[in-house]
């Protein structure tokens, strides 16, 4: 593939690419992997404890607690996303803060913020999926794959003994 | 009057009669903050949409160039600007609120040098007395439009550049006293096959390479006939890799000062712009605010701005195209006698 694509460009295109590349800084991958395990795994060290706290205080039990944990963490990603602090600490944090609900919570409030200016049906409500959009419909997609192979391979659908 | 394959030269000397520039809180906070003339506190501009607010800070500087000019915007003949919106909405709105006969033009962040020399030309020309020349980005709705929504939290790699918040405008006029418009060189598209949009500096460089070159060329000139060239917004990047390829080219850059505007506006280490500034206004500003000013000061006599620009849609690199690159020069130079 990446052959494939080098064959389209000229020579000319082709010395100067080598050229530029040699200027362009590199990601610093490490730095960013190990940012991205130090966040990721605070907020998830946030959603535990909160998770705590309904099971403690409000008499939850530890399935049913699961789901006001996501919605705390939602609202408060909202609430950094409208102050304007979640964009500064995904710059930092990269997949660390995109990647948990919410990083999900970011992507559709930021959208909906955004097109605020063209009204709520063409802009909140048609944009605010711009960025989450694509990852419901892979979601979805690989979700149906799996059930699909689960159906296969699992015995207890199947019938195999 | 044409001269050698893409240059004008300026024979009757158009005036720069006033400039004005109006940026945002950010570009305040730089270096350059006191060679503006408004600086806003507020990204909004006190406005309720981005949009609204880039179209205010063109106004804004619009209306000041002439009031500095001592004109009414009755008198001003022309307006010629551009700017990054799809259909250029900030410039053509702004032309609404100034009333003044209007040229859109658009090429993405060199804008702002195309605009001004096709005012010059203008003026130049006779076909106008005074004419108005102005380009306006904003950080804020550049990320809209290009990139993602500005709350969104996504990791910007260190070739990204930062899209400046402000508007630049300069009068020009056929008499006066200060500064001229001598030349220019309209560029050519360059495509080197650089698709990332996150690393325009690398894209644009060789656009602006190329029509430093041909200024030269066209004009017969050394480079250290300037003072000082400045291109628009390579930064970091493309202003290394420029230099990288004057080397190649045996270009004796060397002969003047050559800086970039996207690395002049920003303070590396107290901003997070990664590469360096872009958009339109980061040459405009740049220009008509430090620029001009240091001329007017005498620090500089002559100079060659080369405003580049990348012209790509939010479309075209969804689609996998490259992105294809133009710089145009105009140089600019103070009073012949010496102080």
């Amino acid at each position: 593939m990446p052959n494939n694509k080098k064959k389209k460009l000229t020579p000319v295109q082709q010395e100067y690419q080598q050229l530029a590349k040699k200027r362009e800084p590199s990601r610093p991958v490490f730095a960013n992997c190990l940012r991205a395990f130090l966040v990721g795994g605070i907020i998830c060290v946030i959603g535990q404890g909160i998770q705590e706290m309904f099971v403690h205080w409000a008499g939850f039990d530890e399935k049913k607690a699961s789901s006001p944990t996501v919605a705390v963490l939602i609202i408060l990603s909202i609430v950094l996303t409208s102050f304007g602090i979640y964009d500064k600490i995904g710059q930092w944090a990269g997949a660390g803060s995109a990647v948990p609900v919410t990083g999900f919570a970011n992507s559709m409030s930021s959208a909906a913020i955004e097109h605020r200016s063209e009204g709520l049906v063409y802009g909140v409500g048609a944009k605010m999926f711009k960025i989450a959009g694509p990852v419901i419909v892979f979601g979805t997609v690989a979700a149906f794959i799996i059930a699909l192979l689960h159906m296969i391979f699992n015995p207890d659908i199947v019938g195999g003994s | 009057m044409l001269k050698g394959h893409q240059s004008w030269i300026f024979e009757k000397k158009p005036v720069i009669r006033a400039a004005a520039t109006v940026v945002g809180p950010f570009e305040g906070q730089g270096p350059l903050s006191n060679d503006f003339d408004i600086v806003h506190g507020d990204l909004m501009a006190g406005q309720d949409s981005w949009e609204k607010a880039e179209r205010t800070l063109m106004e804004e500087a619009g209306k000041l160039a002439i009031e500095n000019a001592g004109l009414t915007k009755e008198q001003v003949n022309f307006y010629i600007g551009g700017d990054l919106m799809n259909q250029i909405i900030s410039t053509s709105f702004a032309a609404r609120t100034l009333t003044i006969p209007y040229i859109g033009v658009f090429g993405a962040c060199s804008t702002s040098m195309e605009s001004l020399a096709l005012a010059a030309m203008i003026v130049n020309s006779g076909s106008a007395q005074f004419a108005l020349a102005g380009a306006c980005s904003h950080n804020a709705s550049a990320e809209k439009q290009f990139r993602y929504p500005t709350e969104y939290g996504s990791q910007k790699p260190p070739t990204a550049q930062f899209t400046v918040t402000g508007a630049g405008a300069c009068v020009l006029s056929q008499e006066g006293q200060g500064l001229h418009v001598t030349s220019a060189t309209i560029g050519r598209i360059v495509d080197m096959g650089i698709k990332d949009p996150f690393n325009m500096g690398a894209a644009m460089a060789p656009a602006a390479v190329d029509t430093i070159e041909a200024h030269f060329r066209d004009m017969q000139l050394e480079p250290g006939y300037y003072d000082l060239i400045v291109t628009g917004d390579l930064s970091k990047i493309g202003y290394a890799i420029a230099n990288d390829l004057f080397n190649k080219h045996k270009f004796p850059i060397e002969q003047t000062q050559y800086q970039d505007c996207g690395m002049l506006i920003y303070d590396y280490q107290k901003q997070q712009v990664q590469a360096g500034a872009s958009g339109c206004a980061c040459s405009a500003v740049v220009t008509y605010g430090h620029l001009l000013k240091r001329m007017r000061k005498g620090e500089l006599r002559r100079i060659l701005v080369v405003a580049t620009g990348a012209l790509l849609s939010p479309i075209s690199y969804q689609q996998g195209e490259s992105i294809p690159c133009i710089a145009h020069a105009v140089s600019i130079e103070g009073e012949v006698e010496p102080k």
